[in-house]
C-alpha cells in the first residue's frame, strides 16, 4: 500500500471503484459540505474535492476535505498549479497530509480568466505532469525539492486527470503515458459522451501495457436537460455529446428529460464495467449531488465494499 | 472647367491621397480649420492601387482620435471623387461646408468665430 | 523587440492636467518599429494634446523631440538643454518604460509614460503583434521545436497540451492559438515527435523575474 486510502484498497483489490464529487461553497458554511457529503455516504469509495474549480473562489479544498474526514467519510483533495507556488504546494501537502487526507488529484488548474478574479496572477510554477512528481518525490524519496529530508513524510495516492478528447487526439495516450511515468497511481478523465471515441483511446492505452501500471476511472456526469447537453457539446472544448444521445432527450418531454439523462448515464456506467482497461468510474453530477445515490444503486454498485 | 464651390475651402494638392498622413488632418484641426475632408479617386480607380483606401482608413483612425478628445469627428471625411468629374467635386464641397455650418465654428477657431474653414486635401 | 500600445488619450490628458509645459519624448527604437511612439506617433499624440487643451480652455505648450533611444543615457543627456532651464515642468515619454525612467533618473522633473509597455514579440502581418518570449532568462525552444510554451500556453506548461486544447485554439480564446498543438505539428513535420514523451523537468525560474531583478555585467564590454 502507498497511502492506504480507501480507494487504494478498493482498487488494488480488484473491485470496480466509484468515486464522487463534491463543489466547496462560496462561502465559510460549513454545514453545505455536511449536507452534500451526506448524499454519498456508502455510496462512493472517495468523495473528489475540487480546488477552485474554474477559478471562482470557493471555501479550501483541504478544509472540506478535513471536514469530510470527520464525517467518517473519504475524500479526494484536487489541487491546482495555478494558485500556488512549490513552496505552497509542498507545505499544503504536508498539511493535507498531517490531517489525514491520503488522496490526492494533481491539476493544472482552469485558467483564472474564467473565473470571478480574472484580475488575478496566477502562479503555474509546476504544471500538473511536474506536480506529480512533487508529490512522488516527497512520499517515495521522503524529501522536498529543494532536497531536505522530511520529518514524517507524506504518503498520498496520487491521482492526475486525463481527457481523452483533447487535441490533439493523437497525442492523448501518450500524455497519459507521460502522467503514468511521473508516478500517477489512478486517472479520473474528463467526463464521457462519446463512447466510441473512448474505447480508441482506452485500446491504445492498454495496448501500450499502460493500465497495468494506474487505475483508469472513466468520468460520467449524468445529462440534466437537452438544454445542458448542447451547453456542454457547445462550450466545453473537446467535450463531444454524439447526435443519438441529444436524440434520446429530445425524444422524451421536458420534465421527464432529467430521468432520461439518469437513465443515459446508468447505461454508460455499465459500458465501462465492460470496457477493458477500466477500473471504475467517477461521478460528476454537478449540484446533483442528492441524485447521485439512485445512479449507482441502478448502476448496481451498491454496496460498497468494506475493506481494511 | 469653372468650378463654382464655396470660397471658404482651401485645396491642399497632394499626388495620392496615400500620402495623406493622420497629422495632415489633425494639423488643419489644431490650426483652426473648422473641418477637413480628404478627395480621393473613387475606389478601384487609385492610379497607386490602394492610396485612397489608406486614406479611409487614416480619416476613420482621425475620427476615433477625435472622439477621444472631444472634438466632432463629423469634421473630418473622407470621400471619393473621380477626377474628371468637376460637378461632384463642388457637390462634395457644398456639402461638406453644410455639415461643418451645422457643427458651427471649430472649438480651436475662437479668432474668427464667424468664418468658416475647410480644408481639402487630395 | 519591445512591442507597446499608447495608453488611452484621457488617462494622458489626466496625468498633464497640472501640467502647462510639456515636453514629449519620442524614441527611434523598438517603439517607432511597432508604430506605437516613433517621430510619427509623437506628431499625433501632440497635436491631440494641444486640440484637447485648447478646447477646454487651458492651453497647453507642448514641444516634441525624438531621440535616437531612450534606453542608453548617452541620448538621454541630450535632452539636457531643454530640461535644464526651466522651460518645461513635465516630461511625457513616448518610449517603452524604460524611457521614463531613464530621464527620471537623469533630470529631477516629473515624468509620465505615454505608453503602455506590452510584451516581447514580433509583428504578424501590418498592424498585428503577438507575444513570443517572456524574458524567462534561460531559454528552452529548442526542445519545443522552437517554440515557447512559456510565453505562448496560457498556463506556460511544459508538458501539454492541456485538455482544454481544441482544434488548434486555447481553451482561453479562439484568439490564441494553442501552442501545444503547434509545438506538435512542428515535431510532427520534424520527425522528432518521439522527443515529445520525455517528461519536461520541473524549470529554475531564478533566472527569470522570479529571482529579482536582473543585471547583465559584460567585462569584455565595460570601458
Ligand atoms: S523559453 Fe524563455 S527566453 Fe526562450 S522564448 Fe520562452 S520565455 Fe523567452
Ligand atoms: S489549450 Fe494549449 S495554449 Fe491553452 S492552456 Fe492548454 S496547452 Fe496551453
Amino acid at each position: 500500500m502507498k497511502a492506504g486510502s480507501n480507494l487504494e484498497k478498493v482498487l488494488t483489490s480488484g473491485h470496480f471503484a466509484i468515486t464522487g464529487e463534491l463543489g466547496p461553497p462560496r462561502g465559510a458554511n460549513a454545514d453545505v459540505v455536511r449536507k452534500k457529503a451526506e448524499f454519498l455516504r456508502d455510496k462512493v469509495d472517495s468523495i473528489n474535492i475540487t480546488d477552485n474549480q474554474t477559478s471562482v473562489v470557493r471555501m479550501s479544498s483541504i478544509a472540506v476535505s478535513r471536514i469530510v474526514i470527520e464525517m467518517g467519510l473519504e475524500p479526494n483533495a484536487q489541487m491546482t498549479c495555478r494558485d500556488r507556488n512549490r513552496i505552497a504546494i509542498q507545505s499544503d501537502l504536508l498539511g493535507a497530509s498531517a490531517l489525514g487526507i491520503k488522496n490526492v488529484l494533481c491539476l493544472s488548474g482552469d485558467h483564472n480568466k474564467f473565473g470571478d478574479h480574472p484580475q488575478c496572477k496566477n502562479v503555474f510554477d509546476l504544471d500538473s505532469m511536474q506536480l506529480i512528481m512533487t508529490l512522488k518525490h516527497m512520499r517515495d524519496e521522503g524529501k522536498v525539492l529543494g532536497g531536505q529530508e522530511l520529518d514524517g513524510v507524506p504518503k498520498f495516492f496520487i491521482g492526475a486527470a486525463a481527457n481523452p478528447f483533447g487535441d490533439p487526439f493523437d497525442f492523448r495516450v501518450t500524455r497519459l503515458a507521460k502522467k503514468v511515468e511521473a508516478g500517477v497511481d489512478f486517472v479520473q478523465t474528463q467526463c464521457i459522451y462519446n463512447m466510441d471515441k473512448f474505447r480508441t483511446f482506452m485500446k491504445q492505452a492498454v495496448d501500450q501495457g499502460l493500465t497495468e501500471k494506474f487505475h483508469m476511472l472513466a468520468g460520467i456526469t449524468p445529462l440534466k436537460s437537452l438544454g445542458m447537453a448542447r451547453y456542454m457539446a457547445k462550450f466545453v472544448p473537446g467535450l463531444e455529446v454524439p447526435d443519438y444521445y441529444l436524440k434520446r432527450l429530445q425524444g422524451v418531454e421536458k420534465k421527464k428529460q432529467a430521468d432520461e439523462g439518469i437513465k443515459i448515464a446508468v447505461e454508460q456506467i455499465q459500458e465501462m464495467k465492460e470496457t477493458p482497461g477500466v477500473a471504475g468510474v467517477h461521478l460528476m453530477a454537478i449540484e446533483w449531488e442528492h441524485r447521485s445515490p439512485e445512479i449507482i444503486e441502478a448502476a448496481g454498485l451498491l454496496p460498497r465494499p468494506k475493506l481494511d | 472647367m469653372r468650378l463654382n464651390y464655396p470660397p471658404n475651402v482651401r485645396i491642399v494638392a497632394v499626388p495620392c491621397t496615400g500620402r495623406v498622413d493622420m497629422i495632415h488632418l489633425l494639423r488643419a484641426i489644431e490650426q483652426g480649420a473648422d473641418g477637413v475632408y480628404v478627395a480621393g479617386c473613387m475606389e478601384g480607380e487609385c492610379h497607386f492601387v490602394s492610396g485612397n483606401l489608406k486614406a479611409r482608413r487614416r480619416v476613420e483612425a482621425v475620427k476615433k482620435l477625435l472622439r477621444e478628445i472631444g472634438i466632432e469627428p463629423e469634421r473630418v471625411e473622407m470621400f471619393n471623387v473621380s477626377a474628371s468629374d468637376g460637378p461632384r467635386f463642388a457637390a462634395v464641397a457644398r456639402e461638406m461646408t453644410e455639415r461643418v455650418r451645422g457643427l458651427g465654428p471649430s472649438p480651436l477657431a475662437k479668432d474668427h468665430p464667424l468664418d468658416l474653414h475647410l480644408q481639402a486635401v487630395g | 523587440m519591445v512591442i507597446a500600445e499608447r495608453k488611452p488619450i484621457e488617462e494622458i490628458l489626466a496625468m498633464v492636467a497640472d501640467f502647462k509645459k510639456v515636453l514629449l519624448v519620442g524614441c527611434k527604437g523598438c517603439v517607432t518599429v511597432c508604430c506605437a511612439g516613433g517621430t510619427k506617433e509623437v506628431g499625433i499624440l501632440g497635436s491631440a494634446l494641444r486640440i484637447a487643451r485648447k478646447k477646454a480652455g487651458n492651453p497647453l505648450a507642448l514641444v516634441e523631440h525624438t531621440l535616437e533611444r531612450q534606453c542608453d543615457p548617452e541620448y538621454i543627456e541630450q535632452l539636457a538643454p531643454m530640461l535644464e532651464n526651466g522651460e518645461f515642468d513635465a516630461v511625457l515619454s513616448m518610449a517603452c518604460s524604460v524611457g521614463p525612467q531613464f530621464i527620471a533618473k537623469r533630470y529631477l522633473k516629473q515624468v509620465f509614460p505615454a505608453l503602455n509597455t506590452t510584451f516581447i514579440g514580433g509583428s504578424l502581418e501590418h498592424g498585428v503583434w503577438a507575444e513570443f518570449c517572456q524574458s524567462c532568462g534561460n531559454c528552452i525552444i529548442h526542445n519545443f521545436g522552437g517554440l515557447c510554451p512559456i510565453s505562448r500556453c496560457s498556463k506556460s506548461l511544459m508538458n501539454g497540451p492541456c485538455g482544454g486544447s481544441s482544434g488548434g485554439k486555447c481553451e482561453v480564446s479562439n484568439e490564441i492559438d494553442c501552442v501545444w498543438q503547434l509545438i506538435y505539428d512542428r515535431m510532427t513535420a520534424l520527425g522528432q515527435v518521439d522527443r515529445m514523451r520525455k517528461i519536461f523537468p520541473i524549470k529554475d525560474w531564478s533566472t527569470s523575474r522570479d529571482g529579482g531583478p536582473r543585471k547583465i555585467t559584460r567585462e569584455d564590454l565595460k570601458l
